[in-house]
């Protein structure tokens, strides 16, 4: 069983890594799971099935899947065209594309909000449309697209730059559509990596609280994310916000489960087709 | 042996000199609109108590939404004073037994060296006509007022519009809740603090109306111009006390008691009143007020007291979870 490695180390650094992850994961989850246990059963069961908390979930949620899924479209584009063209100014578009990881949330959503506000640079032509962002649910869509930018499209290019160019000409030679060869050849040597990318930009956009509420309007059952419910009950007591905090852990984490498994079958997949 | 006596010395010099130019810093935990307003009273307070006593005074200030800032005293933040926005945060501190339960008997007027009031942000012209309470129903109105579960500020603002509608002849609690009802379903956007509604209505120009306390409403139009917004004051509104106290267990510990004492009743003395002034918060001492004629205009006011008993009456019937806000939104 017992083979020697090149490298030694293992055992420190294991424990280094376990003391480590104890220390600033563990630990902080077990203390939030400790102060939700102050909240009865009943209590919590009449925290969870109340129509606020059901419509905010819903929406922190709903609203980061629609916004996963736009950026995995989105991002697969701008991954494939930073990879395969070249043109001026590529350089400095690629490194526009972090920005909005570097961004202060809040400062994000001050400047969404006024770009998309009635009276905002694209606010006043939208809204004589009858299109309103701004203090709608569509604002937390847009708020949760762009912090979640970024992933796709970082989790996707270096994949799509490792990827050899033989393979496409060798199914376009052995007589595969162009279709084909997206959908048979490319998109499944991808997958792992855009699911990685919809998984990260999924976490990213359920949390996100600086930058929504902002442009959300944060009016109850129509524009009130679950982060800001939790924010709300601290006011009052720790443990309903606590458990409030508990819950979106536990569906984020059945989620990423889900997504994990997904990726695993697609590699799999991807490695019996080529 | 030799030493003892040197090391003594040394000691005993340190000592004096250290009675004698003492260096007192002082924590003040305050709310979100007073930088303003205690950046003036520190400068003044500091030089006074440096003049009579010659220590050098520090004081330093933190400011955020009051509740948050009451959770990080009782949290450990070791703030000497509290200044904030409503009396039930400073309640919640002597719940934990940081000061006594009987701290707003311990200063004048509620412990409340000073008032504002609710009052209206029109816009120039007031081109919806917005006069009084009963305008701000009017179907299609658009009302800008934080969340009184988040902003502590906002809490008077819904205590307002209630006591308003009490207050009308025949008026009783059941017009009371249809009246906040309607007024909050003019309400486009739920801010989380006041400064974020004060935007969301004067950059952002959303809104008929802005709900705001006066020295607020009076700062928006110092800072934008009053070519752009007016102020409406209400037939009655109500007196808002925010008030102050000495965090007991805090001051004690850091030996700045008297210090402490004698910083907010300076507050109450004339200069810390024309400040307070000077800074849009209406004076309790008359004499001073009367020196900023149309400043304050006068209006019919009502206390927490009065309508609803005291703070922590009014924070469970209105404000806790399943309170009367809560439910406003879910019978929409």
């Amino acid at each position: 069983m017992y083979r020697r490695r090149v490298l030694p180390g293992f055992g420190l650094s294991l424990g280094y890594t376990l003391a480590y992850l104890g220390l600033i994961v563990l630990l902080p989850l077990a203390a939030l799971a400790l102060k939700a246990s102050g909240l009865g059963l009943s209590q919590l069961l009449q925290l969870l099935s109340s129509p606020r908390t059901l419509a905010a979930l819903r929406l922190s949620f709903g609203g980061a899947l629609i916004a996963a899924v736009f950026n995995v479209l989105v991002g697969l584009l701008v991954a494939w065209v930073m990879v395969r063209y070249r043109f001026p100014g590529r350089r400095l578009l690629d490194a526009l594309i972090d920005l909005p990881f570097a961004l202060p949330t809040a400062v994000a959503g001050i400047a969404l909000t006024a770009i998309y506000a009635p009276n905002g640079w694209l606010g006043q032509w939208l809204v004589p449309l009858g299109i309103q962002i701004a203090y709608t649910p569509l604002g937390v869509l847009l708020a949760m697209a762009f912090v979640g930018f970024p992933f796709v499209v970082r989790t996707v290019q270096p994949v799509l730059e490792a990827m050899d160019r033989d393979v496409e000409e060798a199914a376009a030679s052995l007589g595969a559509t162009r279709l084909q060869t997206f959908t048979r050849v490319i998109l499944p040597m991808l997958m792992p990596a855009l699911l990685t990318g919809f998984a990260l930009a999924l976490a990213r956009a359920v949390g996100e609280y600086g930058s929504v509420i902002f442009i959300a309007g944060n009016i109850p059952m129509r524009s009130e994310i679950a982060p800001l419910l939790i924010v709300e009950k601290i006011e009052q007591e720790y443990a309903g916000a606590a458990a409030l905090g508990v819950v979106m852990l536990c569906f984020s984490f059945v989620l990423l489960i889900v997504i994990a498994q997904l990726q695993r079958w697609s590699g799999r997949w991807a490695e019996r087709s080529t | 042996m030799r030493k003892i006596p040197f090391v003594l010395g040394v000691l005993a010099t340190l000592a004096v000199a250290s009675a004698h130019a003492k260096d007192v810093s002082l924590l003040n935990v305050s709310y979100d609109p007073t930088r303003e307003l205690y950046r003036d009273i520190n400068q003044a307070f500091a030089s006074q108590w440096q003049s009579q006593h010659g220590d050098k005074i520090i004081i330093e200030m933190s400011h955020g939404g009051s509740g948050k800032q009451s959770r990080s005293v009782a949290e450990g933040l070791p703030a000497d004073v509290v200044t904030l926005a409503l009396a039930y945060d400073i309640d919640v501190l002597a719940d934990r037994h940081l000061l006594s339960q009987d701290w707003q008997q311990r200063l004048p007027d509620n412990a409340s060296p000073y008032t504002s009031t609710i009052v209206f942000l029109v816009r120039k012209g007031n081109p919806k006509g917005i006069r009084d309470w009963p305008d701000l129903i009017k179907p299609g109105l658009q009302v800008i007022t934080p969340n009184p579960k988040t902003s502590g500020g906002a809490r008077w603002n819904y205590l307002a519009a209630w006591g308003y509608a009490l207050k009308q002849p025949g008026g009783d609690e059941a017009k009371a809740r249809d009246f906040v009802r309607a007024l909050y379903k003019n309400v486009p956007v739920l801010d989380t603090g006041a400064r974020g509604s004060t935007n969301t209505f004067a950059q952002r120009g959303i809104g008929d109306v802005l709900l705001a306390w006066e020295n607020e409403a009076l700062l928006v139009q110092k800072q934008l111009g009053k070519d752009k917004f007016e102020i409406v004051t209400p037939s009655i509104s109500i007196l808002a006390e925010p008030p102050v106290a000495v965090v007991d267990s805090n001051a004690d510990k850091h030996g700045t008691r008297a210090v402490a004492e004698a910083y907010l009743k300076f507050l109450y003395s004339p200069e810390g009143q024309a400040l307070g002034a000077k800074n849009f918060y209406r004076p309790r001492a008359a004499d001073v007020a009367a020196k900023y004629p149309g400043l304050f205009p006068p209006l019919k006011t009502f206390t927490v007291n009065e309508l609803f008993g005291d703070w922590r009456k009014a924070q469970a019937k209105f404000f806790n979870d399943g309170g009367e806000f809560d439910r406003i939104h879910l019978e929409r």
